[in-house]
This record gives structure tokens, C-alpha cells and sequence, in this order.
């Protein structure tokens, strides 16, 4: 912006000695004024669309921003007043630092695990899920028959809209154990079948823990593998659909010259089809690590906890709790904020990041 | 042109063939399993003797979902909250999105940055289950007597079911879905629906609704599927004490964690059984199970086509 002087709006009358609006000024208040009306005639004959708006804001207002102002309490005294920690007194970053350094087993210890713990399952989900449904749209593009590709469509993208519950609660009974009786589910016999009674897969089947969960679901060893196996199972046929849809918009010309220019089909999918879905595949990897520490709280919650609203640990909980199960297990609610807040700010950059790398490398931009 | 198939090909071809198929199976048996428990007998399912086809077939599990009152009870207010919430949803992003698709509206690029910022960060579920729980105060003062009980789980005189309805189930990639189709939409025949005098609404109603047909069924049918299915803050705000306002998925994990043996042993002391000895408690909660996943099954084959069609319109934005 430019600086404004008295001179620039103002004349001084050299012998009153008296100030006077200069007739620039006047042209420059004019000009503003016609933008307010502007302004204002745009509401005026466009109020509809503006009421339009208000449903939507009003609910992101209430349901998302609020929440936020709630995270304010981080930077108070938790102790100052228990019940409302938002009107305790100013704190600084005291309550990160405690959640960082000095909060003993409670709480850094926890936190920095469970902070480890959204990385690492994050990272497999990306090593695993992200090249798994390119493979998926790769295979459906070998059927050429219209009908067993919709069927095996229909199936694949079925897990997708189960709910997280059943999903679990498969999940539980296939891999797990039966608490009472010791019986294994079915995969884990299928396991315990391939690796040995005596391995310590099968060792860890067998397990009953009456307290913390029996079986693979509930090891420390175990809960990553079935997590990414479940992952894989719910979203990888429905992500194959983006890659699925760019395979089939390849020209059928492109095809052709690559025939006349004698490519077998295994070179017509090196020479042809990867190339021209290589930017969705890139735009797609750019998305994938935007949301990477958006890790599925809900469904490692129902893996890792117990007992409703009051979520009690179970055993697997060292390699399952992420950064918002242990927060949500947490009594004080400050230091939880201040893990979450981190965990959240982070994603956050890594959005933002991946959203200027993708449009510095392929002129897309995300948002 | 007719050409011999290469041996690499060929290869590849049953390569696919074979791991597309095996993983679909992989996809279809864990429903299998669920319907094949729900119809096998106490014996078989708690000694894990269910494998792919129902063992000692029997329909009592179902018998018993269907004379179980707080079955219905939980089946209604998910059916409730899936329609009231759905309607609800896809009211406010509608007119959103349509405004939002407006090049003429002013602060454009503010408005976009207000909803996409949710999709960046979040306050974490800590500060959003406070916020629940103020805006349940909220209503029970509102709409009835204020709440009793402690200050963490309030035992509310209001059906919770309302707050889910109103304050939960917002997702902005779907109000970016229906703006980028109503953006697609031709200026042409907005204008000439002007030059015949259409006010904004008819605008709306009559020309870009018709013509985002696929897009819209799209987001109805995600954001239907995400209230059926939802489970996480439903079961945060209601606990395990407001019974009366439980969706089926609520109902569905209680029941696992208090009367079945899949996590930890049954606890006849703590949760006495209240129904039929020999009734098996697994083929109950893969009876509830099926029950839940039954509507959305039924729907799903003749939406499929949409969502495929409306994703890729919508997906990424050059």
C-alpha cells in the first residue's frame, strides 16, 4: 500500500492559514462512494444468492469453526479451572511443552508413541494402498467382457460402503479369537494353518487374554498387518475407479499407431496406457500424501478400545493407538488438545505442501 | 486385425483374471460369513464351526431380532436420522454449492477458502466432542428441560437423534463435487431461462438441478451412506445410557462388546443375558449385522453406475 500525507488530500490556504479538501480528494471520495453503491447494489439485486449461503455457513460456523476456538484452552492454565479450561489464565506453550517433554509416562511417553504410531500405519497405507488399485484398474482394463467386469466391480467396491462397525466386527471374528471357547476365526486357522501351530503367529492365535483381547486382532505384533489388510480391503476397488476411468479415455488411435508401429500388448501398456495415466497418477500420489496423518481414528478406536464412551486399552494398543484415540482416551482434556493440535497442524503443512508441489510440478492445483 | 495372442499376454491375461476373481471372493466372503452365522445354530457358532455355508441351519436369531424392541428402536432412528440427515445435507450444500458456482458473487474466493480450510485442519476430537456436548445443552435447553446427570455424559430429556441430524455428517468434498457440476452447466441456458423471467429459485430448481442429475444422486447417496453408517459421535454423545436414541450401528457394537465373546470373554455378571439360553449370542449380533448391511445391498447395484459417473466428474479439478 501506498503511504497517504496530509498534502494529498488536503490544500492549505497560504493566507487564512485554513485547510481546504483538495479537488482530488473529492474526485477519489466520489469514486469510493460509487464503489459502495456498487457494492451494495450487488447485495441488493443478488440477496437471494446470498441467502443461499447462509444455510451452509451458518452450519460450517457452528460445527467446524467453534471447535476451534475451543482449542484456545491449549494456551491456558488447565489447573487454574478444571471444569472450563478456556477461562483459565494465559499459559504460553507450557501445555505443549509438558505433552512434548515433561509429562513422564502419561502422557509424552504415550503421545510420542501414538504419534509414531499414526506415521508408521500412515506410511504402510501409502506403500500399500496407493499402488495396489492402479495394479486393480490395470487388471479390469484385461477383461474384455463387459458383464464379468461389472460383476467383479460390483463386488469390489462393496466393502467401501460398510459401515465402519461391521467392518470391525468382521474383522474381529475373521482374524480373532473367541474369548470364551479359545475357537479362531477363519482366517486365523487359514494362518495358523500355513505358519504352524508352534510359529508365533500361531502361538499368538491361540492366545487367550480374558482382559485385553485374544488372538492376532489384539497382539502388539499383528494389529498393523491386519489393519492395512482391512484398509486394502475396504477402499482399494473404489480408489481403482479414478485410475480406471483415465485408462479407458486413452484413445482408441493411440492404440493403433502403436499396433502399426508393431507393439505387442504388453508394449501398447508400457508405451501407451502408463504413460497417459501417469498424471493421475501423480495427482492422485499429491492427494494421498496431503491426507497421509488423516489415519482412520474410528475404525483403530473400535480395534483398540472397549467399553463405549469411557474406552478402556486393549492389548494391542502400543503399535494401534494414533494421536486422536489416545487424546479421545485421555481424562485431561488440554494436554489431549495440545497432542491432537500438533498431529492436526502437521497434516495441515503436508496439505498445503503437497498442494504447491503439485502445482510447481503439473500446473494442478487441488484447491 | 486379427493377430496371434503373444505368450507375455497371455500370461498377464490370466494373471489378472485370476487375482481380479480371487480378490472379489475375498470382497463378497466376509458378507457370506455374516449371513451363514446369522442362520447357523448356538453350537456351531461359538465353537467357530461357520465356515461358508450355514451349519444346524436355524432362523432364531432373526426370530429374535424382529421381537427385539430396542432393535426396532435403533432400526427407526438410524432410518430416521438417514433420512431427516440426508434431506437436511444435501438442502444446505445445494444452495451453497450453487451460490458458490456464481462467478458474480462477491468474496468467491473467500467463501471457497472458508469451506476447503475444514478439509485442511480439523480441531481434533477432543474440541468437536465439547462442541457436541454444548450444542446438546444447547437444544435441551432450547427444545426441553436442561440436562441431568454429570457434566460429561448428561442424561438428556431430548432426543439426541436430533443433534446428530442438525450438527453431524457435513463433508465439503461434496459440496466441491456439486459445485464443479453446476459450474459445468452451459451460461446459454441459464440465460435463456432469465430472458423467460425465471427468478433465482426457478433457475435452481429448473435448470441446474435437472441438469446435475447424476452428480446430485452421487452426493445423496454418500452422504446417505455416511449417516446410515455412522457410527463414532453418535456413540460419543449417547454413550452407553441414552438406549432410546442409539442408531443401528450403536446398538450393533454395544451388543458385541457386552454379550459376545469376540473381544473379551462375556461377562454374564456385568451384562446378564436377558434373552432366550439358547439363543447363540454371536448369530444375534451377525443377525443385527445383516439386518444393517440388508438396505444398503438392496440399493446399491442400481446406484453404482451414478457414483462411478459422478466421482469421475467431479474428482479432479484442472
Amino acid at each position: 500500500m501506498f503511504k497517504l500525507k496530509c498534502d494529498d488530500f488536503l490544500t492549505k490556504d497560504e493566507e487564512t492559514g485554513a485547510y481546504t479538501m483538495s479537488p482530488d480528494q473529492q474526485v477519489r471520495d466520489e469514486v469510493e462512494k460509487t464503489r459502495w453503491k456498487e457494492i451494495a447494489f450487488k447485495l441488493v439485486t443478488d440477496w437471494r444468492l446470498y441467502l443461499m449461503l447462509v444455510p451452509m455457513l451458518f452450519v460450517y460456523f457452528f460445527w467446524r469453526y467453534l471447535p476451534m476456538t475451543e482449542l484456545t484452552a491449549v494456551f491456558k492454565d488447565y489447573y487454574s479451572n478444571t471444569a472450563d479450561p478456556a477461562s483459565g489464565a494465559w499459559y504460553g506453550l507450557e501445555n505443549f511443552i509438558t505433552v512434548y517433554f515433561t509429562g513422564g509416562q502419561q502422557y509424552t511417553t504415550e503421545f510420542w508413541m501414538s504419534f509414531r504410531n499414526t506415521f508408521i500405519l500412515a506410511f504402510y497405507g501409502l506403500l500399500f494402498g496407493f499402488p495396489f488399485p492402479i495394479i486393480l484398474a490395470l487388471f479390469f482394463n484385461e477383461i474384455r467382457s463387459n458383464v464379468v467386469r461389472s460383476i467383479v466391480q460390483v463386488c469390489v467396491y462393496l466393502p467401501k460402503f460398510m459401515s465402519i462397525v461391521v467392518i470391525s466386527t468382521l474383522a474381529i471374528t475373521l482374524f480373532g479369537t473367541n474369548s470364551s471357547t479359545g475357537a479362531q476365526g477363519v482366517v486365523a486357522q487359514l494362518l495358523t494353518a500355513i505358519c504352524g501351530e508352534n510359529s508365533s503367529l500361531g502361538q499368538i492365535a491361540g492366545n487367550i487374554d480374558a482382559a485385553n483381547g485374544s488372538g492376532l486382532v489384539y497382539s502388539t505384533r499383528y494389529f498393523r498387518a491386519i489393519y492395512i489388510v482391512t484398509d486394502l480391503w475396504e477402499h482399494a476397488g473404489y480408489d481403482s475407479i479414478v485410475f480406471f476411468a483415465a485408462i479407458i479415455a486413452v484413445s482408441p488411435t493411440s492404440y493403433e499407431a502403436a499396433q502399426i508401429d508393431g507393439a505387442g500388448k504388453m508394449q501398447q501398456m508400457r508405451y501407451v496406457v502408463i504413460p497417459s495415466i501417469l498424471s493421475t497418477v501423480v495427482i492422485m500420489l499429491i492427494m494421498k500424501i496431503g491426507s497421509l496423518l488423516n489415519v482412520s481414528y474410528e475404525k483403530i478406536f473400535l480395534f483398540s478400545t472397549t467399553g463405549g464412551g469411557e474406552a478402556a486399552p486393549m492389548g494391542n494398543y502400543e503399535t494401534a493407538y494414533v494421536v486422536s484415540v489416545w487424546a479421545n482416551a485421555q481424562s485431561n482434556s488440554v494436554y489431549a488438545m495440545a497432542g491432537e493440535m500438533t498431529n492436526n497442524l502437521l497434516g495441515m503443512i503436508l496439505v498445503i505442501g503437497a498442494n504447491i508441489v503439485s502445482r510447481k510440478a503439473t500446473d494442478v492445483s487441488l484447491y | 486385425m486379427k493377430r496371434k495372442m503373444e505368450v507375455s499376454e497371455l500370461i498377464f491375461k490370466i494373471v489378472a483374471y485370476f487375482f481380479l476373481i480371487v480378490f472379489a471372493l475375498m470382497c463378497v466372503y466376509p458378507f457370506i460369513y455374516a449371513i451363514s452365522s446369522a442362520f447357523s445354530s448356538q453350537a456351531a457358532n461359538s465353537n467357530g464351526e461357520v465356515v461358508l455355508w450355514p451349519v444346524e441351519p436355524t432362523i432364531d436369531a432373526f426370530a429374535w431380532a424382529f421381537t427385539n424392541s430396542q432393535f426396532w428402536i435403533s432400526y427407526s432412528n438410524t432410518i430416521f436420522m438417514t433420512f431427516l440427515g440426508t434431506i437436511w445435507s444435501l438442502f444446505y450444500s445445494i444452495l451453497g454449492a450453487y451460490a458458490l458456482s456464481k462467478k458474480r458473487i462477491m468474496g468467491r474466493r473467500g467463501w471457497n477458502f472458508f469451506l476447503v480450510f475444514t478439509m485442511w485442519f480439523s480441531a481434533g476430537v477432543v474440541a468437536t466432542y465439547a462442541n457436541y456436548r454444548d450444542t446438546a445443552n444447547i437444544f435441551a435447553a432450547i427444545f426441553g428441560t436442561a440436562g441431568e446427570g454429570s457434566t460429561t455424559l448428561p442424561m438428556y430429556s431430548i432426543d439426541l437423534k436430533w443433534v446428530v441430524v442438525i450438527a453431524m455428517g457435513m463433508n465439503a468434498t461434496n459440496i466441491i463435487l456439486l459445485r464443479n457440476a453446476f459450474e459445468g452447466v452451459p451460461a446459454e441456458i441459464e440465460e435463456a431461462a432469465r430472458i423467460d423471467g425465471a427468478t433465482e429459485m426457478q433457475v435452481l430448481t429448473k435448470v441446474y438441478l435437472p441438469m446435475s442429475k447424476a452428480t446430485i444422486a452421487t452426493v445423496a447417496l454418500f452422504f446417505g451412506i455416511s449417516r446410515w453408517n455412522g457410527y463414532f459421535w453418535a456413540m460419543r454423545i449417547m454413550g452407553t445410557q441414552q438406549q432410546y436414541s442409539w442408531p443401528v450401528q450403536v446398538y450393533l457394537r454395544n451388543f458385541i462388546e457386552s454379550y459376545t465373546s469376540f473381544i473379551t470373554p462375556y461377562d454374564v455378571e456385568a451384562n446378564p443375558w436377558p434373552y432366550d439360553s439358547t439363543l447363540s449370542m454371536e448369530g444375534c449380533a451377525y443377525a443385527i449385522v445383516v439386518c444393517s448391511v440388508i438396505p444398503i445391498l438392496i440399493i446399491y447395484p442400481f446406484i453404482q453406475k451414478y457414483f462411478a459417473k459422478g466421482v469421475n466428474m467431479g474428482g479432479v479439478k484442472e
